[in-house]
């Protein structure tokens, strides 16, 4: 294994390492400590961020490697551990007072985290399979961990047997694109593709499938029935690592994949994710206003903000732009990561140990009751609309910049409208919040206001400021690997 | 045209400040809480004036720029860029006059979280101020977006019984034109490299066919928020249900940004298309004057008369810019402040009868002249002022506009002169209504017997605006003094570019 390599999936395989212990030494934890496990996670994950930053910057080739140390690949890769870093600050008190603390959530939570950062630098088909197997399966068991709830029952059920079939399309597809070009290898298949060489009926309909297993992941219509019901039903703090963790390796996988191994159809592909972006944000946002449940309105919030990071994933087949989009991309999706984690922190905060607590309603009076989550909440659902000076709005400037850019001028007018319709249910909490009466059951505890109060600066910093993290994601995306 | 001392900044973020502060003071200090915002709004008064005094009404150009680069990736820069001209300094010099003065106007009307309703109120007025200083469109739209929130939450909490209802329609009906607004602007920004103002109107060379379409994108969000018929339906709902302050602010401020984008914005980034459409707003203006003046006077309830009389008025408003003549657009922005004034006025007044009486319908009142002479000479002056009586000052910014329409070319008719005289009259009908079921008549209903006059705070809140009333009726040249050159110059290049198109 060449040392480039090596230095390459290191975080990855640290967090793999690390998680194999952690399952023995949880073994001594005694119970009731179970913080320790807690602790010993994070500082794994920290590790690997240190990893990542050993790393030398700038674009590797590593050849015949099946992996690929890329500026998107580190970008992809920070915010995933952050998401990870985070969902552990969310759980820990969660666990514990809904009754269903065990060593486990933490070991599996990090396996499933290097099943993503595999995913952001996988440059081989094989490798891309591996990672979302190694991502989804742990994913399925915390789905199931408030056992013996029905609901989460329900959602792990559901995640697992749609998350198979949708496993079985990418396997087609990649055995489909292997026949076509005889190699799994990303760049390798485009090369062969674009010399000639290739099958390409074959190769479009492996490339299809592909997409429609990605598609599952990142939960975009139309395969996005499961998110509602998972995201309703599996413990809320899972929820809030899923939807970061999920839907960006999601993303930097399906980027990758896209417009490394199949630019040869990309007037295919194209066509097919202008559609599924249009789809995906009026749906998303359409179905979300008649959610009384604050989970199922933010699962259809996640669904709709796919369809927008989607847009960049269009504007990403016109030659000459992939770069910007792809800085669009990780730009955006840094900003859904950062107000998603806290607004789903403000869900935890909010959601009652013996369960209930998660209906819109229910947020009633927390303005009066708790200033500061009620304003926290309130930064989170602007910044999910888009209104200045927050995060969230620069993303969507970006992204409907990149889109205008790539002449999608339809598709950024249902963006902008449908970011209208999205206005209005995201409000509807700030209403509840402030304009009702109510005394709702509040939960404050350490960690959890941490991860709150840290996300509500960054939105507002990264709002104002954009400066800086703009700079870095536009060299991530110029650095992006290219054959 | 660098200033070395950022007059604008200070202006611009003094509430800001003043907002940070007031969330540090303790709850339960009403009376503190409410001084400190006053002595803010005061301070940002102040620094306003001395905005003015550094101003140079002879200079066509925009002053006091400051400007430093704020975003840069890639091929495009943003920056932080403000500047002032004669088409922005009276608006300037309205908000920081009427934010004080609606200060003042809450002590007893808000009782509940004051420390809340002060914050928001001062975060409204960096976020007005912003959008009349900001030469950069992202910075303003950023501005222009920013100035929903606070106002959502000031009717969301501290307004009437349907204060939801109206907070979610005024925060979706105006973000609806504002996204809109927003591509054309990313648009703009794509081609030119630069989201600065100047610059874009230095470098021209939009193609017709794209103006037209530019024009309506950036129409669509000013045309909701001045608001223009037939897209007015929200402005009923968040003035009733607003609280006084609120009120004030709304009519007196938030309609005139979208007045200004229009002069700001619209006119000179698209001349030709403000050329080819100028018949067609002139149009929706007359139609939105006499249906405002028609509505008013269909109601019962005192504040909805007033907003609705805004739809009239703000008609007038977009009458004058679009005659694009000198006196058309002079008229039109000292139509504004003169709006400002006089609507702002009587917002107040209404809200000092509702705090005595809990109600605003017209039929619980009459014969109010006999136990509130002072409230009523007041009121009398007011509502004078804004039917456009002679010596006031509503008289001269119609007078200007009807002028400046009639002898337009790009209106190109004299019947929209014509017809927007008649709605001078309308304005008479409803405002002289008002006026006769509230003061005169019998003093008939036992609850109006024991009215108190207004107190010493509230002929305070009054008193400036009445002295603006008179001075502008008056003396109205140090105004247009103020703006003549800069409204020359934009005026100058409609004339090049109808001799271009012809």
């Amino acid at each position: 294994m060449a040392p480039g390599e090596l230095a390459a999936i290191l975080p990855a395989a640290l967090l793999a390492a690390w998680a194999c212990a952690l399952l023995i030494v949880d073994l001594f934890v005694p119970v009731g400590r179970r913080g320790i496990t807690a602790g010993l996670t994070a500082v794994a994950i920290v590790m690997a961020m240190a990893a990542l930053g050993l790393q030398a910057g700038g674009q590797t080739a590593l050849p015949g490697s099946m992996v690929v140390a890329d500026g998107t690949g580190a970008f992809f890769q920070i915010i995933l551990l952050l998401g990870g870093l985070f969902g552990v600050a969310l759980a820990f008190d969660y666990i514990r007072r809904t009754d269903i603390e065990r060593g486990e959530y933490y070991i599996l939570l990090l396996f499933s985290l290097s099943g993503m950062l595999l995913l952001a630098i996988a440059s081989d088909l094989v490798m891309v399979f591996l990672g979302l197997e190694l991502l989804s399966i742990p994913l399925y068991v915390l789905a199931g961990f408030a056992l013996p709830k029905a609901d989460s029952e329900e959602a792990a059920l559901k995640y697992f047997l749609l998350g198979a079939f949708s496993s079985s399309f990418i396997v087609f597809g990649i055995a489909l694109t292997y026949g076509a070009t005889g190699t799994t290898q990303l760049y390798a298949v485009a090369q062969q593709a674009l010399t000639g060489q290739a099958n390409l009926p074959l190769l479009v309909v492996g490339a299809f499938m592909v997409l429609v297993s990605l598609a599952f992941k990142v939960a975009v219509v139309p395969f996005h029935m499961w998110t509602p019901d998972v995201y309703q039903g599996a413990p809320t703090s899972v929820v809030a690592f899923m939807a970061v963790g999920s839907k960006v390796a999601g993303f930097a996988v399906l980027l990758r994949v896209l417009t490394a191994a199949f630019p040869a159809v990309s007037p295919y592909w194209s066509q097919v994710a202008v559609w599924i972006s249009a789809v995906t944000m009026i749906w998303g946002n359409v179905a979300a206003v008649g959610q009384a449940n604050l989970k199922r309105m933010l699962a259809y919030s996640a669904i709709a903000h796919a369809g927008y990071v989607f847009m960049a994933v269009s504007a990403a087949a016109v030659p000459g732009l992939t770069s910007q989009a792809y800085s669009a991309a990780l730009f955006y999706l840094l900003a859904y990561s950062l107000t998603s984690l806290g607004a789903w922190g403000v869900v935890v905060a909010v959601e009652r140990s013996q369960g209930g607590g998660t209906d819109v309603e229910d947020f009633a009076g927390l303005g009066s009751r708790r200033p500061l989550l009620a304003a926290a909440m309130t930064v989170f659902m602007l910044s999910l609309t888009g209104v200045p000076p927050t995060f969230g709005f620069v993303a969507k400037f970006v992204l409907f910049q990149t889109a205008l850019e790539a002449d999608l001028v339809g598709l950024a007018l249902i963006g902008v409208l449908t970011t209208l319709v999205s206005a209005y249910y995201y409000l509807r909490v700030v209403v509840n919040m402030y304009m009702r009466t109510g005394l709702p059951e509040v939960r404050a505890e350490r960690w959890l206001n941490l991860t709150i109060g840290a996300m509500a600066i960054a939105v507002i910093v990264l709002g104002l400021l954009p400066q800086p993290m703009l700079q870095v994601a536009y060299r991530a995306g110029l650095a992006s690997f290219a054959p | 045209m660098q200033s070395s001392f950022p007059i604008l900044t200070l202006v611009t973020f003094t509430p800001l400040v003043g907002a940070a502060i007031v969330l540090l003071l303790p709850r339960e200090r009403l009376n503190l809480i409410r001084w400190f915002a006053l002595a803010v709004s005061l301070v940002t008064f102040g620094l306003s004036l001395v905005m003015l005094g550094m101003f140079d009404p002879s200079n066509p150009d925009l002053q006091l720029v400051e400007r430093v680069t704020w975003i840069q990736v890639g091929s495009w820069t943003i920056d932080y860029h403000l500047g002032v001209d004669g088409l922005s300094v009276l608006l300037v010099l309205l908000t920081t006059l009427l934010v004080p003065i609606s200060i003042l106007s809450t002590w007893t009307a808000v009782e509940e979280r004051v420390k809340d309703f002060m914050a928001f109120f001062l975060l409204l007025a960096m976020g007005m101020l912003g959008v009349f200083l900001a030469l950069d469109l992202f910075l303003f739209y950023v501005f222009w977006e920013f100035t929903l929130v606070p106002m959502y939450f000031l009717i969301g909490i501290w307004g009437g019984t349907r204060r939801m209802y109206a907070a979610i329609k005024f925060f979706l009906y105006t973000m609806a034109g504002s996204i809109l607004m927003l591509l054309a602007i990313i648009w703009l920004g794509l081609q030119a490299g630069t989201f600065s103002l100047p610059e874009l109107i230095a470098r021209g060379s939009i193609p017709a066919a794209m103006q037209f379409w530019l024009f309506l994108a950036f129409a669509a969000a000013f045309a909701i928020k001045v608001p223009m018929w037939p897209l007015h339906s929200w402005l009923p709902d968040a003035h009733v249900e607003a609280p006084t302050a609120g009120s004030v602010i709304l009519a007196g401020v938030l309609l005139k940004m979208g007045t200004y984008g229009f002069v700001r914005f619209n006119l000179p980034l698209f001349p030709q298309a403000s050329l080819q459409l100028a018949p067609w707003i002139g149009a929706l203006a007359v139609i939105g004057i006499l249906y405002g003046a028609a509505v008013s006077y269909a109601q019962r309830d005192v504040k909805k008369l007033v907003a609705y009389s805004s739809v009239s008025h703000l008609g007038f408003v977009m009458l004058g810019l679009f005659a694009l003549n000198p006196q058309g657009i002079a008229g039109g922005i000292l139509q504004m402040v003169n709006h400002g004034i006089s609507t702002g006025a009587l917002f107040l007044l209404v809200g000092m009868i509702y705090e005595r009486r809990h109600t605003r319908e017209m039929d619980a009142f009459g014969g109010l002249w006999k136990v509130m002479p002072i409230y009523g000479a007041l009121t009398l002056i007011v509502a004078l002022s804004s039917m456009g009586l002679p010596g006031l000052n509503g008289f001269v910014g119609e007078f200007t506009i009807l002028l400046g329409a009639f002898g337009s070319q790009a209106l190109g008719s004299p019947w929209f002169a014509g017809l927007a005289a008649l709605g001078v009259i309308l304005a008479a009908v409803y405002i002289l209504f008002m006026f006769e079921k509230l003061f005169l008549g019998p003093l008939d209903k036992d609850e109006n017997k024991r009215l108190a006059d207004i107190n010493w705070r509230e002929i305070a809140v009054l008193v400036p605006l009445v002295i603006l009333i008179f001075w502008i009726g008056l003396y109205p040249s140090p105004f247009f003094g103020l703006m003549e050159s800069s409204v020359d110059k934009l005026a100058a290049t409609f004339a090049a570019t109808a001799v271009a198109v012809r």
